[in-house]
Parts: structure tokens; sequence; C-alpha cells
């Protein structure tokens, strides 16, 4: 399949590879897709108190087309609020990519995964406020 | 060395340059017609024919009257599988047998035949990819037609019991059709020894051109009648009409001829490179699994499952390499190889399998290097990989609730 330049980049020098502690407060861990369809992605967002995704980390299993979507949002993500990083839409990521059709769904399961990976952040600061800390301050909750 | 490789054998084979140099004189000076019987044009061209008819005929030890030619081993497969079934309908005889792990041309025919009241059996195939003989025989009941089992697979290069086959099939009285596309030539074939009625043979598989194939159809003890697919000017006794491409001809007779003076020699020297490739991967890497029997096999194919890397992320990193893949990501459908899982081979590892094909111009150097290249895309990849990293952690994959998507 002929691939685009920027894909081929993305695919060959794949950003931000790699892992945080999921346990760590402030983290949200994103893992979308099934081993059985031919692609698994693992995005990890690092959320300060403001709200701003300061680092981004990602995994992925499955073809070129996975794995530079997943290292194209976690350039995308760096810098933006939660809000600003749930507006990334997948056709943004598929047309920055020149995605062959067959390959739209690598972008829609990008999309998913920064959602994922937020909804996973909320849940667990809903979960450390629940448990009686004082604020929403992650840094603190952590403590 | 020059890059990139060539390990697709399986695809294609590309042309033995002694090949070229047989067809050339076919193409401008004697460029006649086999079939014009009125001049020296063409009786040269048809002297050509013949020739490599004979040459064809030599490796599978059939009598050249034997072997017609086609379009290659599609149409082979085509007018064999319709062309008997057509042909005995009227006595009633409506059922064929194959194997689900057939060439799709095959599958296809067959699906066309049922839609038309043919009424087939697919058998299954074990998790080594070979039929059970059975399950073959269970399988005949009295309007069996045809029995047709490919000789080595396309995609894991298992090799079927080809004599035992033909043993049930003569037993029964069932005509046995074979697509050897993938054996002839490589492997000793002996259409008398093994009971085969019929075989379809390709010559681009083989370093010859593309664009022609034969069919071997025999004449004794048993005369197999068939019906042909293409009408017209009753060329090729009428089974196959239209104009015989006689360069096309010429060199895949020279490339039978090539096939059976080095097949010995070739087939050691394959073999040789297959072990070395299969042992420096399996050993070094760990999860990585050989798709098919691994005694009952052409070694030149080799069909490998990288468990955690997908198969066309591998491909992409290991660019240098031409190989293909069982990965659905590779093709339009989207769907792993149905000859993976008719092995019982997991949908998540069958994304991740990949054929290395091993032929007459790869050298020990290219297998060496595509060893270093192999071992350092798998190790980025399996860095880059969620899934290694889980099961490294500990976590059992099946354990996981997955989202379909």
């Amino acid at each position: 399949m002929a691939y685009s330049k920027e894909l081929l980049d993305h695919y060959e020098k794949p950003r931000n590879v790699g892992s945080f502690d999921k346990n760590e407060v402030g983290i949200g861990t994103g893992l979308v897709g099934a081993p059985a369809c031919g692609d698994v992605m693992k995005l990890q967002l690092k959320i300060n108190k403001q709200g701003i995704i300061e680092d981004a980390k990602f995994k992925t299993f499955g073809c070129g087309s996975a794995i530079a979507s997943s290292s194209l949002v976690t350039e995308w993500v760096k810098g933006k609020t939660i809000d600003e990083a749930r507006q990334i839409k997948n056709m943004d990521i598929a047309k920055h990519l020149s995605l062959p059709p067959v390959k739209i769904h690598c972008s829609v399961l990008a999309e998913d995964a920064i959602k994922s990976a937020i909804a996973d952040y909320k849940t667990k600061l809903a979960k450390i406020n629940e448990d009686g800390t004082e604020n929403s301050d992650p840094a603190k909750a952590a403590g | 060395m020059k890059l990139p490789i060539y390990l697709d054998y399986q695809s294609t084979t590309p042309m033995d340059p002694k090949v070229l140099d047989a067809m050339m004189p076919y193409f401008v000076e004697k460029h006649g017609n086999p079939h014009s019987r009125s001049h020296s044009f063409g009786w040269d061209a048809e002297e050509g024919v013949e020739i490599a008819r004979k040459q064809i005929a030599d490796v599978i030890r059939a009598n050249p009257k034997e072997i017609i030619f086609t379009s290659g081993a599609t149409e082979s497969n085509n007018l064999a599988i319709k062309g008997v079934a057509h042909f005995y309908k009227s006595e009633g005889k409506n059922h064929i047998i194959t194997v689900s792990t057939e060439h799709k041309c095959v599958l296809d025919t067959c699906r066309h035949l049922n839609q038309d009241g043919f009424e087939i059996t697919y058998l299954p195939v074990d998790e080594k990819g070979i039929i059970n003989l059975e399950e073959l025989e269970r399988a005949i009941k009295k309007n069996t037609v045809l029995v047709s089992v490919m000789m080595v697979n396309n995609e894991i290069g298992v090799i079927q019991p080809m004599k035992e086959i033909g043993d049930i099939c003569k037993k029964h009285n069932i005509f046995f059709h074979t697509d050897a596309a993938q054996g002839y030539g490589k492997i000793p074939i002996d259409v008398n020894e093994m009971n085969i009625d019929l075989m379809s043979i390709s010559s681009h598989k083989i370093y010859g051109p593309k664009g022609v194939g034969a069919l071997f159809i025999r004449r004794k003890p048993n005369r197999v009648r068939i019906e042909p697919l293409i009408n017209g000017g009753g060329q090729e006794r009428g089974l196959r009409s239209g104009t015989l491409p006689t360069p096309l001809i010429v060199g895949f007779g020279k490339a039978a001829e090539i096939c059976k003076d080095v097949m010995e020699i070739e087939y050691a020297r394959i073999k040789k490179l297959s072990d070395l490739f299969y042992k420096e991967i399996v050993e070094s890497i760990p999860d990585v699994y050989l798709n098919g029997h691994k005694e009952k096999r052409w070694p030149g194919n080799l069909n490998l499952s990288f468990a955690y890397i997908e198969g066309e992320s591998l491909i992409l990193a290991i660019k240098d390499l031409a190989v293909s893949s069982g990965s659905a990501c590779t093709s339009a459908s989207l769907e792993p190889s149905y000859v993976l899982r008719a092995l019982g081979v997991d949908v998540e590892l069958a994304h991740t399998s990949i054929r290395f094909g091993f032929g007459r111009f790869t050298t020990e150097e290219e297998v060496d290097y595509a060893i270093k290249v192999i071992k350092k895309s798998i190790d980025k990849l399996r860095a880059m990989s969620p899934l290694w990293e889980m099961v490294q952690d500990g976590i059992d994959l099946k354990s996981i609730k997955w989202a379909d998507h």
C-alpha cells in the first residue's frame, strides 16, 4: 500500500513511545481496540492540576496506520486542555496522514483512545474526591 | 547484495535468464501460428510447442499428449473442476470433494458449481494443515465424481498426502485432481504412482513466463473426459480453443526442463537456507510460531506468526524484504487469512503472520541479512506493543474484555 510521507515519518520515527505508571495520579490511560481485530492502542496522558495535558505516551499493536495515528495524537494533545483534546476528530488525523479509506478505522481508534484516556483520568479523580480528600487537586490527593 | 530482497517466491518467481533466451527467437523470427500447417513458420512454431509439451510432461512422468496449455493455474483449475463436473453431470454424478484451505480459484469455482446445483464437500484440515484420510473416505458418496486437493499449499507450504489420496480415489473409482502450482518442478511427482487424473500447473511459479499454464489430463488407463470452457477453433484437441502463445509455451517448457535438472540440488540448497532461517529466528526470538506441519512441507515456504506484532507493521519495518502477510491489514477485506483460520490459528495470531518464500535466486547472504533485519524490527515493534508489555507484566490477554470494533 502506498503511504504518505507524513504517515511513514510517524511510523519510522514514532514520537512518545512508552508508558507512565498508570497508578500515578494525573495519569489517564486509554486502552482501545482488540487483538482479534488487529489493533490495540494504549494512550496515556499526563494531566496537570490546571487540566492541561503536559505529556503523552503510547504503545500500539497494529498496522502502520494505527501506529502513525497514535504517534500523531501524542504530539497533538500535548499542551492542550482536556476539552481541547476532546475536540480532536478522527477525520483530522486521517486527513493529516492521508490515510487510505480502508485505514480510516485507525484514526477512529486514535480518537477513541484520547476520549478513553480522559475518561479514565476523570474516573480516577472522582474516586480520589469520593475517598474524602479535601479538594480536587490531584497533586495533593496523591499524598 | 541488492536491496530489496525478494522473499515472495510463492507469489511469483523471476524468470530464469535461460528461459528468456529460449523464448527470444519465437517473438519475431519464428513468429508463426503453431496451428498453421501450410508453411515453415507454422511448422517451426509447432515444433517449439511440442518440445515444450514433452519437457513439461517429463517432470511428472506423463505422456505429452496428456498435457494441454492454458493461461495459467487458475484457468487449469477452472477447466479441470468445471470440465469434469459438467461432463459427468448427465450420469448423475454431481458431488465434488475439496478442502477448506484450497486456493481461492478452486474454492470460488466450487462455489459457482454449488450455485448451479452441484453438491460440494469442504474437508477440514488438522492444526498442521493436513487433511484426514479417513474423513476423505467417509465423505465419498455414490454420486461423487471428483476429489480436488492441492499438492503444496500456497500460504503455508504444507504437502498433502498425494499418493494416499490417489489410492482412495482409485479404490472408489473417482477422479483425482490436484492444484500443483506450488509443487510442480520443486518436489518429485509421478502422476501414475500417485494416481493423479488431473493436475494444474503454472509457468510463472517455476521461473517461466507469466500468462501460461497447463492441465494434465489422464488418457490411460482410464481416460478423463472434460467439457471445454472455451470454444472455438478446436485447438488442444478441442479442450481449449485459441491460438497457443508459442513464446510463452517455449519458455514454460524450458523452465520445466531446468526444474527437472536441478530439482534435487535446489531442494537441498533451499532446505538448508530455510533451516538456517528458521533456527535463527525461532531460537533467538520468543513467541514465534510456525504455521503448518513442520516436516510435511515445501521448505521454501515458512509462514511464521510473531505474537504481539501486527503483520503489516512488521512488513513496513522490514521494508528491504519483499514478503507477504496473512494479516488482514494488507488485504482489502480486513479479514485475516482463511487458511490460517482453517488450521485453528487464533485470529490474534493470524494477524501477526508473515510468509517468507525462498527460491532459486535466494542466497545465504540474503538470508543472513533478512535474519538481522527481522530481529531488529521485532525488538522495535515489541517495545512499542501494548500487548507485549502486558504479557511481560504477567497479564493474561484472554482475561481482558476487549471491545470489538
